[in-house]
């Protein structure tokens, strides 16, 4: 006869109840669990959607996405001709602001709205432009919608979560471009959408944006202002060629640096996102002892609810294993019952959020586990004042 | 009679230290033989739940012999390891208040105990019913304890004080939430199963309405007993 059951069945209503409320604390647990592995998912995005090999890079720099990186146009050349480099593209990174403008057909329209219904005709849209050349490393990922860049001018390809069809015109430092596909899954370490286009575009944009006083100066300085500088060189590697030792012949090189594609998700790991990913990792543990916390006082309340129960238990003589059982089990039924719905909750609710949730079964697996441990260890308590109940309360008067 | 199921011999209990300590209990001599029924009554304070708790062994005397069922549970400590194995094969206890677990029904409630002593779930509520109908509440067995009557929950509470034919059944004041009728009818039912089953019983009580319903009748004052009779209970 399994008592925690039966007195669970007794209390049914009041049980659900409070199974919900912890199941509502979970599931924000959760799904802080989700955002943390989305904040790191997301910030290696970028490089992972790129499939870069080898980044070379402004020399003292870590890269364009640690701190500014400006390297020499040709530097591509020299790349793709070392020993061991199968292919070599020149990229640009560039946070700009854009503006939705319509669509190709219907701008002069003017009557414009996105797949939601809101009307997006001047609404402004921050992207992570990536400059690239066409054929060469940096492109985009597989289109979802739309098709491939053709290498045309005045083209972005744009990820989907810009909430913009294939089709919509967006405008960038006074140029217009007309998004051809769609990606998916491809956002910067910030969470904007990542929006491809020619480097020719992507350069012109840089040099139209830079601040009108830099501009001057170059101008006065007589300085030749190439345009023609890029943020980072990607390259793909021959199957057998040694990225690190790769990497370390282009240290060599005066003005260059270079990272493996493992140093660079380092970096974007590491210092990019190292701070929301600390305060997100904090928030968890804090959400986990919270939720500990209340779990010992649910179960100690329901302890101290069955005192007269207990002890009349004890004194026909069940011995402590069953009453041990009898708080544990319970403290566990609860903890299953409320985590099952907050994993519901949660993977049902995760694409409401602005930014990605990243669950997959090892994540909830892993939180089941340490809930599991909390009610374990918050049961204990009650466990605790179960043992210390005196049998003589029984009897009374 | 048979041979004495309880027995004490200078039994003493205290609380506390020094100035604030309290004798509850002073050189108790009490025997009661199976098929008795025995009153203990007394003043409030005069140490009858503290008597009770002492024969329960869930309160160590401080001196004296303590024998139930023909074994030596305490003389200078306990004799006995599993003190709770003891409750459950050879006490049964009736409360005030029935103290039925209130998740279990009837049959659950009487099962309950014997499982606790190992027998197999199945045969335990067989048995269970079986003793519901001999106490008259066969009727009920499948009511949950909030649906009983006090009456009815009182029958369900000695089906399982009786559930592991123990020796000794003690009860605290069992029939002070019932009326008269059903206060004699509980009593009745003590007084028949003690007879059937030789087992030695022991009630507090305060009510004078039964206590023409007892073999014999302890009277206690200031934690000694203070007169031992033979009352004149009908046959
Ligand atoms: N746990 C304890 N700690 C200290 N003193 C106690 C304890 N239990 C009982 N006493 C004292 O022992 C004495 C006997 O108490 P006991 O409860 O046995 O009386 P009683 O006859 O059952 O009274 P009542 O009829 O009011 O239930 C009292 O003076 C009481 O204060
Ligand atoms: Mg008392």
């Amino acid at each position: 006869m399994n008592l925690a059951l039966r007195d669970i069945r007794h209390k049914l209503g009041r049980f659900l109840l409070t199974c919900a409320g912890l199941a509502l604390l979970l599931g924000v647990a959760l799904a802080m669990v989700g955002i943390y592995r989305g904040v790191v998912e997301e910030a290696l995005a970028l490089s992972r959607a790129l499939r870069a090999e080898l980044w070379v890079v402004e020399g003292g720099t870590r890269g364009p996405f640690a701190e500014a990186s400006r390297i020499p146009g040709d530097t591509r050349e020299a790349v793709a001709r070392l020993a061991g480099v199968r292919e070599a593209g020149s990229v640009t990174f560039q946070t700009v602001e854009a503006r939705v403008a319509g669509t190709a057909a219907a701008s002069a329209a003017g009557a414009f709205r996105d797949e939601t219904g809101r009307e997006r005709i001047g609404a402004s849209l921050r992207l992570q432009l990536v400059g690239f050349e066409l054929d060469r490393p940096g492109g985009p990922p597989a289109t979802v919608a739309g098709r491939p860049p053709g290498g045309a001018r005045r083209e972005m390809v744009l990820d989907r979560s810009a909430r913009l069809p294939v089709g919509a015109v967006v405008e960038i430092a006074g140029l217009r471009f007309t998004v051809v596909g769609l990606t998916a899954r491809t956002v910067s370490s910030g969470g904007d959408p990542l929006a491809w286009i020619a480097l020719r575009d992507a350069q012109e944009i840089q040099f139209r944006l830079n601040p009108p006083a830099a501009r001057r100066a170059q101008a006065a300085g007589g300085a030749a202002p190439s345009q023609d500088t890029v943020n980072a060189v990607i390259a793909r590697l021959d199957p057998a060629a040694d990225a690190a030792r790769l990497a370390e012949e282009l240290r060599r090189w005066k003005h260059l640096a270079a990272l493996t594609a493992a140093e660079q998700e380092e970096v974007l790991t590491r210092s990019v996102v190292e701070r929301a990913r600390r305060q997100l990792g904090l928030f968890t543990v804090v959400l986990l002892l919270v939720s500990g916390v209340i779990v010992a006082l649910i179960v100690y309340m329901l302890t101290m609810d069955k005192l007269r129960e207990i002890a009349t238990l004890k004194l026909i003589g069940a011995p402590d294993r069953t009453i041990v059982a009898l708080v544990m089990q319970q403290a566990l039924l609860m903890g299953a019952a409320s985590f099952a719905l907050a994993t519901a909750l949660v993977l049902s609710g995760k694409d409401a959020f602005p930014r990605r949730v990243a669950l997959g079964p090892e994540e909830v697996a892993g939180v089941g586990l340490v809930v599991f441990a909390i009610c374990l260890l918050a049961s204990l308590l009650g466990v605790r004042a179960a043992l210390r109940i005196d049998p003589a309360k029984a009897l009374g008067g | 009679m048979s041979a004495p199921l309880v027995e004490l011999a200078g039994i003493a209990k205290g609380f506390g230290q020094g100035e604030a300590r309290v004798q509850a209990l002073t050189d108790i001599h009490l025997s009661v033989s199976g098929g008795e029924v025995v009153g203990l009554r007394g003043p409030s304070g005069s140490g009858k739940s503290t008597l009770l708790n002492v024969i329960a062994c869930i309160l160590e005397p401080d001196a004296g012999v303590m024998r139930l069922a023909g074994e030596t549970v305490w003389e200078g400590g306990w004799r006995i390891k599993d003190l709770r194995a003891l409750r459950r094969t050879r006490i049964g206890f009736i409360f005030q208040f029935h103290n039925l677990l209130p998740f279990l029904d009837a049959t659950d409630n009487v099962a309950l105990a014997m499982t606790l002593a190992g027998t197999p779930l199945a045969e335990a509520r067989r048995r269970a019913r079986a003793l519901l109908d001999h106490l008259d509440v066969g009727r009920r067995a499948h009511a949950m304890p909030a649906k009983l009557s006090g009456g009815e929950a009182q029958r369900v509470a000695i089906a399982r004080a009786l559930a592991n034919r123990p020796a000794i059944i003690l009860a605290d004041e069992p029939t002070a939430a019932l009326d008269s009728e059903r206060a004699r009818v509980v009593m009745a039912l003590l007084r028949q199963v003690a007879r059937e089953q030789g087992v030695a019983v022991l009630v507090v009580t305060h009510d004078e309405k039964i206590f023409d319903r007892f073999d014999r009748m302890v009277s206690l004052r200031d934690g000694r007993i203070e007169a031992d009779q033979r009352t004149c209970a009908p046959a």
